[in-house]
């Protein structure tokens, strides 16, 4: 029987990989056996949700919506200018 | 030089137009305000260089985030090389999930709590500012590579063979980076006292 770490490993990997079915089996038993596991389970899987949902379907994300501040956006104005000026005279 | 460009097309343009969302995707991964800016910086400039060869077949703003995560891969490799995963210990002892998060006989400390429906999970604004929090402190090293798979949704071989790691060390980062995220928001977001719960 795997214990609560083991199977929150596999429960995390199920996530990125397809688990053998062996692998499975013994992650679904102590699933079914363990409140604590499931609840891990669940969460995992709003997070994948959440950071997918949040990415994909707002045009204003919750997560890390910083507009380009004024400074930044002011340097990068500079940048691009300098970089398509036409060639000064050269001698 | 000739260009086919058309009178809307313009970096500035872009600047105004996609700027915001290349900064927040860059921000996300880098963390740092300064080298998040110097991300878009390269984007732009490099945006440049190729438009003449871009075809049109996406968008302008998919086109430019696809400069971009050239450039945030490219950066990410150059770190790497610096301080490959794996070959230090990552992260001190108290982040190490089979320290923190569970006993020796690989039972819970802290049984993971009950956080409600998902649904109501994902109305609060509380949980946005919480997760947002959580991202901002567990380990970076740990998060840019949570952010790969999560927000940019690489497969693991692809993220892999990017930034020549192997899997199980990938699985090992991500089992990780969810250990402690899960925990992060359970104590700010849960436990935080949320009136909205």
């Amino acid at each position: 029987m795997l214990t609560c770490k083991e199977t929150s490993h596999l429960v995390s990997e199920a996530l990125d990989r397809r688990l053998s079915l062996h692998e499975r089996v013994g992650m679904r038993l102590h699933l079914w056996m363990c409140a604590h596991c499931r609840r891990f389970e669940t969460q995992l899987q709003l997070l994948r949700r959440a950071l997918r949902e949040d990415t994909r379907e707002r045009p204003e994300p919750e997560l890390g919506y910083a507009d380009l501040p004024p400074e930044a956006r002011k340097r990068l104005l500079a940048t691009i200018a300098a970089r398509t000026q036409p060639p000064s005279d050269s001698g | 030089m000739s260009r086919a460009r058309q009178d809307s097309e313009s970096p500035e343009r872009w600047l105004e137009e996609h700027g915001g969302a290349l900064y927040r995707y860059a921000l996300l991964q880098m963390r740092d305000p300064h080298r998040a800016e110097e991300a878009v910086q390269e984007t732009l400039l490099a945006a440049l260089e190729s438009w003449g060869r871009f075809a049109g077949r996406s968008s302008v703003r998919t086109w430019l985030i696809g400069i971009l995560k050239h450039k945030i891969l490219d950066e990410l490799r150059r770190s790497l090389r610096e301080q490959p995963y794996g070959d230090v210990p990552d992260d001190p002892p108290e982040d190490d999930p089979a320290e923190a998060h569970f006993t020796e006989a690989g039972r819970w400390r802290a049984p993971p709590a009950d956080w409600g429906k998902p649904e109501q999970a994902l109305a609060q604004h509380q949980f946005w500012i919480a997760l947002e929090q959580c991202l901002d402190t567990l380990p970076l090293r740990l998060t840019r590579l949570f952010i790969l798979r999560e927000v940019w949704e690489m497969q693991t071989d692809e993220i892999c063979k990017e930034l020549a790691i192997t899997p199980t060390n990938l699985w090992t980062m991500l089992h990780r980076a969810r250990l402690g995220l899960r925990n992060c928001l359970e104590r700010r977001w849960i436990d935080g006292g949320n009136p909205e719960r």
